[in-house]
């Protein structure tokens, strides 16, 4: 028999949507959980999402939800700002290695908001993909978990730093906060770490990088966010004009042997519900208004998302181009003329559009990440586990999966968890 | 038997052999035919040929017509005789097939049939180099030049070969030309040894398709 559990605590490890599931589920079993998030907030990639396919909702209802059931669990200990640097030890007895980042801002913050009027100095904005700036002293987002400010580290020991802290009136502010190194004993672990986009800009022939009005779908999400960059405007990046003719490619990374070998399963809906977005901007007058056009190969939209697609399809504001575009050009007005030859007909096409987004594919985050030796990943690095069934894979870590059927699994993946814990309870009972 | 009846023999053959199934043809005679198949007609290769507007059949239409069984139109077209090997449609295909190997691989099959439209330029010139090449084992540029000049008879080879005139001479100069050629020319130390080469491989290849030759 293998390692008999020592710990009968479960580590999970990214908070996104799956990493909640899986802790809130599993903890909700009466175990012992930590949720260790790497950023400084729960959330994931789907608190920036505009809305959820196919029932057109908002993301930050489920979230809601779930922090709800978060904070009214007491099995559950949440740490952000933590990332897994090590893992050793087997199946019900592992040591974890965490290290923790500073904030810069203890739990005084009240999250008013005085010491980012207070500094002048701003980054990249790391939730919406960069297409904006915040200040350096700034809250995730509105949906942020824990509702705490954080200080980016480049201001931290410097007169920046030092106007955010003399705005506080809580005393929140510690300039000198170090990193911090944890370890913990755990019997299971779910790496539930997500997906990131692929890198556009290594699809050469669509410019991504190159033509600023070529962007990627979960850019186009933050654009289409009333929260977003744009106020929920479709504010094409090159000269902030509305972009009113707009262009979906799927397969934009999938299915590719040069880049992503697998399906991202996701990519069509989100394209589909996405020319929803331009739709209710715009209205339904295709000829005055907004109008979207799908370059495909062929429409993965599975079981009960036939009825969406065939929704869509009805749209007069939306046309599909059975073709995968060969490539793009840009023109004096950065508009961009896609070239290619379609399948139903094999006429070739140069169509002129104001704005192409990219359905980019799904990789898992943990690429390029060096995981431990007894991780198996499939061909594409999605993590189905450990060898020795101590550790499993969970949600978009595990497989290109959509919110839905992200929490699915990480249910699966929580009840594997609580079964080797399980275990390990029984033999410790028999023993003693 | 004449060289034309023999082909035409062999194009028979390999009618009544595969009947109906065109694909299976394919990918037993055509190099790289094996991978028609793996085609997802997303269409990549045909928006991404520079010659493409040209082409009366793209790729991505070539196998769909091979997987159709439309045979006739497939082997007689000079589509695939347009394709200059730019490789930009098999570094771009998704599914990475060897597109431009398929090319000149079913060039290679209509012609082993002898269904090459009259007259198709590539093919001619194809022709031409292949013959010059074995002759000696190297190119004899001079008479290769002037072969291709005067294929069309002897009032358009002098039109050219006036008109060329400079390039020639600036190419004699920078003795990337020689006129001493037109004798013959330089050859390879062992020519038997090349010569038996070429033998061997066309056995080879006539055991696999059928002898034709």
């Amino acid at each position: 028999m293998a390692s008999i559990a020592t710990s009968q605590t479960i580590l999970v490890v990214g908070g996104g949507i799956g990493g909640m599931t899986a802790a809130l589920e599993a903890a909700e079993c009466g175990k012992q959980v930590i949720l260790a998030e790497r950023s400084p907030t729960l959330g994931g990639r789907t608190a920036l999402l505009y809305r959820y396919f196919p029932k057109m909702c908002h993301p930050t209802c489920g979230l809601e939800i779930n922090l709800r059931r978060l904070k009214g669990n007491k099995n559950l200990r949440v740490m952000t700002m933590a990332e897994v640097t090590a893992v050793t030890g087997s199946r019900g007895d592992y040591t974890v290695s965490l290290k923790i980042s500073p904030r810069f801002v203890n739990k005084n913050c009240t999250a008013c908001g005085d010491c980012a009027q207070a500094v002048t100095a701003e980054i990249p904005n790391p939730f919406e993909y960069g297409l904006s700036k915040t200040k350096a002293a700034y809250l995730p987002h509105a949906m942020a978990y824990p509702q705490r400010y954080l200080l980016d580290p480049s201001i931290a020991g410097t007169a920046e730093g030092e106007k955010a802290k003399a705005a506080c009136k809580y005393g929140a502010i510690e300039l000198d906060m170090q990193d911090e190194i944890v370890e913990l004993k755990v019997g299971a672990v779910i790496l539930a770490t997500g997906w990131k986009p692929y890198d556009a800009a290594k699809i050469q022939p669509y410019g991504y990088g190159r033509f600023a009005n070529v962007i990627t779908s979960v850019e186009f999400e933050r654009l289409a966010d009333p929260h977003g960059p744009t106020g929920g405007k479709l504010l094409r990046p090159s000269d902030g004009k509305e972009a009113k003719n707009i262009a979906f490619i799927q397969c934009a990374g999938s299915r590719d042997e040069n880049h992503l070998r697998h399906c991202s399963r996701i990519c069509c809906m989100a394209s589909l519900k996405q020319t929803q977005y331009v739709r209710e901007a715009y209205g339904d007058d295709a000829a005055n208004g907004g109008k979207s056009t799908i370059y495909y190969i062929d429409i993965r939209a599975i079981d009960r998302f036939e009825d969406f697609y065939l929704k869509v399809q009805n749209d007069p504001t939306v046309s599909f181009l059975k073709s995968k575009v060969a490539k793009i050009v840009q023109d004096d007005a950065a508009n961009l003329i896609l070239h290619g030859v379609d399948t139903e007909g094999y006429h070739r096409y140069a169509v002129e559009h104001d704005l192409v987004v990219l359905a980019i594919g799904m990789e898992p985050e943990s690429n390029g990440i060096k995981l431990p030796a007894d991780i198996i990943v499939d061909f594409s690095g999605f993590i189905e586990g450990s060898k020795d069934g101590g550790q499993f894979g969970a949600g978009a870590a595990s497989s290109p999966l959509d919110v839905n059927r992200t929490t699915q699994n990480a249910t699966a993946a929580a009840l594997r968890a609580i079964q080797v814990i399980h275990k390990t309870a029984t033999v410790e009972t028999a023993n003693g | 038997m004449s060289e034309s009846n023999q082909l035409n023999t062999l194009n028979q053959q390999a009618v009544a052999r595969y009947q109906n199934n065109f694909l299976k043809e394919v990918e037993d005679h055509v190099e790289e035919g094996q991978w028609v198949k793996m085609c997802m007609q997303c269409g990549v290769c045909a928006g991404s040929c520079p010659f493409g507007a040209h082409w009366e059949h793209s790729p991505q239409k070539l196998f769909m017509m091979i997987r159709a069984g439309k045979r006739e139109e497939v082997l007689s077209t000079d589509s695939m005789w347009l394709c200059t090997s730019c490789y930009n449609c098999v570094v771009r295909c998704p599914r990475k097939l060897p597109i431009t190997h398929i090319m000149h691989g079913l060039a290679t099959y209509a012609r082993r049939l002898g269904l090459v439209p009259k007259g198709q330029p590539t093919e001619e010139f194809a022709t031409l180099f292949w013959n010059n090449l074995a002759k000696t084992g190297r190119i004899n540029e001079l008479k290769l030049t002037l072969g291709h000049y005067f294929k069309d008879g002897l009032i358009s080879g002098i039109k050219t070969a006036l008109g060329m005139q400079s390039i020639g001479i600036k190419m004699v100069l920078a003795k990337r030309l020689n006129p001493m050629e037109i004798f013959g020319g330089h050859g390879i130390k062992d020519l038997k040894g090349f010569q038996a080469i070429i033998a061997k491989a066309r056995e080879i290849e006539d055991k696999k398709h059928g002898a034709a030759h």
